[in-house]
């Protein structure tokens, strides 16, 4: 294995190559705040939080897919990063509807949770307001696309590692949405294991079991990244 | 030098639950420590004045801004007060009371409310002067009038609220930072 080594925040940091920035910096202690990415989905770059300053690039790149490089010279916490953060969140909120106090996931949200992080304590863009559908065909689960943030982790995750592969995004700009099947009512999607893995993954109360009120959301999607580990630990045993 | 005269407060209700003002009152003995600190100028719960007062210092604002007499006290308020804290997150995001901002328009909200879904008697109210008008949406107080101070909360946590005013009261401006002091919901 070779390894490279870069300079993350002013520290020394060796990584192995083919690693990421962000797998770089969590290796070398520096926390650089996610959301769409998630330990064992594949990365994809969706939510830009975790956007950080590559010395002789003009442009932000984000951490999550970038590849470390031999003499790179990395910045994770520039107050221009912090305001752009701050702002990315601001649009996530205002985009949708985010009505914390009657969430499912009111205070078990990685959305409040990041928000806390960056330091919003109100949003400087206004609200948007839009008309969002709410769909529990599904026996057991449901989808209120007023809290989903277009993360793509039940996509990945019901594709990569349940198989099923019932959720895509669809339509562009201010209609992007998940849809289940083709655009079909998720409880209409035979392929639908009802596995509850998109459940588990989402950051927010946008999946949900059916019959959770306020605040009863407990999922945890880091169970998911042990139980992948374990997995591939038994695959490779002897 | 003279004492330092005493904080004129004023708590304002608008499109809220009165949840917050109800948190406020949660702070319990507390307020004993508090009452000689302060003028109470202007509050539904401590107050039977019904005029907004002059030369306010502080004014905790909760609720949204959602109907005509909410927008009229809004902006009497941030005339007459030095610092105006959006009080609550139906004052900084709209909140409960914007659920209805995705309908399409007053009109929806009415039918339902008073039309759909009356046993009897179904009539809009309609007293001109008398029930204020709502507005197209409920907007967060900050999208109206400047707002100086955020604290957030469904309902913010007693703690937060005395953090708040502690430190007002001395004269300085709260530290809003960390899940103690910004957490929405
Ligand atoms: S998903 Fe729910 S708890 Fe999280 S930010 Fe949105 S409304 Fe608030
Ligand atoms: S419950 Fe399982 S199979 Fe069904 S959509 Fe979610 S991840 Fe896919
Ligand atoms: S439903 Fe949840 S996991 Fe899926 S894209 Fe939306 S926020 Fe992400
Ligand atoms: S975590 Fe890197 S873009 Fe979302």
């Amino acid at each position: 294995m070779s390894v490279r080594t870069l300079r993350i925040d002013g520290r020394d940091v060796a990584s192995a190559d083919g690693a990421t920035v962000l797998e770089a910096a969590g290796d070398a202690g520096v926390a650089i705040p996610t959301l769409c990415h998630l330990e064992g989905l594949s990365p994809v770059a969706a939510c830009r939080l975790c956007l950080v300053e590559i010395e002789g690039s003009p442009r932000l790149q984000p951490a999550c897919i970038t590849p470390v490089s031999e003499g790179m010279v990395v910045h994770t916490a520039t107050p221009r990063l912090r305001e752009i953060r701050r702002t990315v969140i601001e649009l996530l909120f205002t985009e949708g509807n985010h009505v914390c106090a009657v969430c499912v996931a009111n205070g078990h949200c990685e959305l409040q949770d990041r928000a806390v992080e960056v330091g919003m304590d109100h949003s400087r863009l206004p609200y948007r307001f839009p008309d969002r559908p709410v769909d529990l065909s599904h026996q057991r689960f449901g989808l209120d696309h007023n809290r989903c943030i277009l993360c793509s982790r039940c996509v990945r995750v019901c594709d990569e590692v349940e198989g099923a592969h019932v959720w895509d995004v669809a339509w562009r700009g201010e209609h992007c949405r998940i849809i289940a099947g083709l655009d079909q009512p998720w409880g209409a999607v035979d392929a639908c294991t009802d596995c509850g893995k998109c459940v588990m993954v989402c950051p927010t109360g946008a999946l949900f079991h059916k019959g959770d009120s306020e605040g009863e959301k407990h999922e945890d999607p880091s169970r998911l990244a042990a139980l992948l580990r374990a997995r591939r630990a038994r695959q490779e045993a002897p | 030098m003279s004492q330092p005269a005493k904080l004129r407060l004023a708590t304002v209700w608008l499109a809220g639950c009165s949840g917050c003002h109800m948190s406020f009152l949660d702070l319990d003995e507390w307020l004993i420590e508090l009452a000689p600190r302060i003028e109470m100028v202007f509050s539904p719960i401590a107050s039977d004045t019904k005029t907004y007062p002059e030369a306010v210092d502080v004014a905790l604002v909760e609720g949204g801004v959602g109907n005509s007499d909410n927008l009229a006290l809004i902006r009497q308020v941030r005339q007459r007060t030095r610092l105006l804290v959006s009080f609550g997150d139906c004052a900084i995001t709209a909140n409960v009371p914007g659920l209805r901002n995705p309908l399409a328009g007053p009109a929806a909200v009415l039918d339902r409310s008073y039309l759909d879904l009356a046993d009897g008697s179904a009539q809009w109210p309609h007293a001109p002067g008398l029930v204020p008008e709502l507005l197209e949406r409920v907007l967060p107080v900050h999208e109206l009038v400047p707002v100086d101070l955020f604290l957030p909360g469904c309902p913010p946590p007693a703690g937060r609220i005395r953090a708040v005013l502690e430190a007002l009261l001395q004269g300085e401006r709260p530290l809003m930072e960390g899940p103690e002091m910004i957490r929405f919901g």
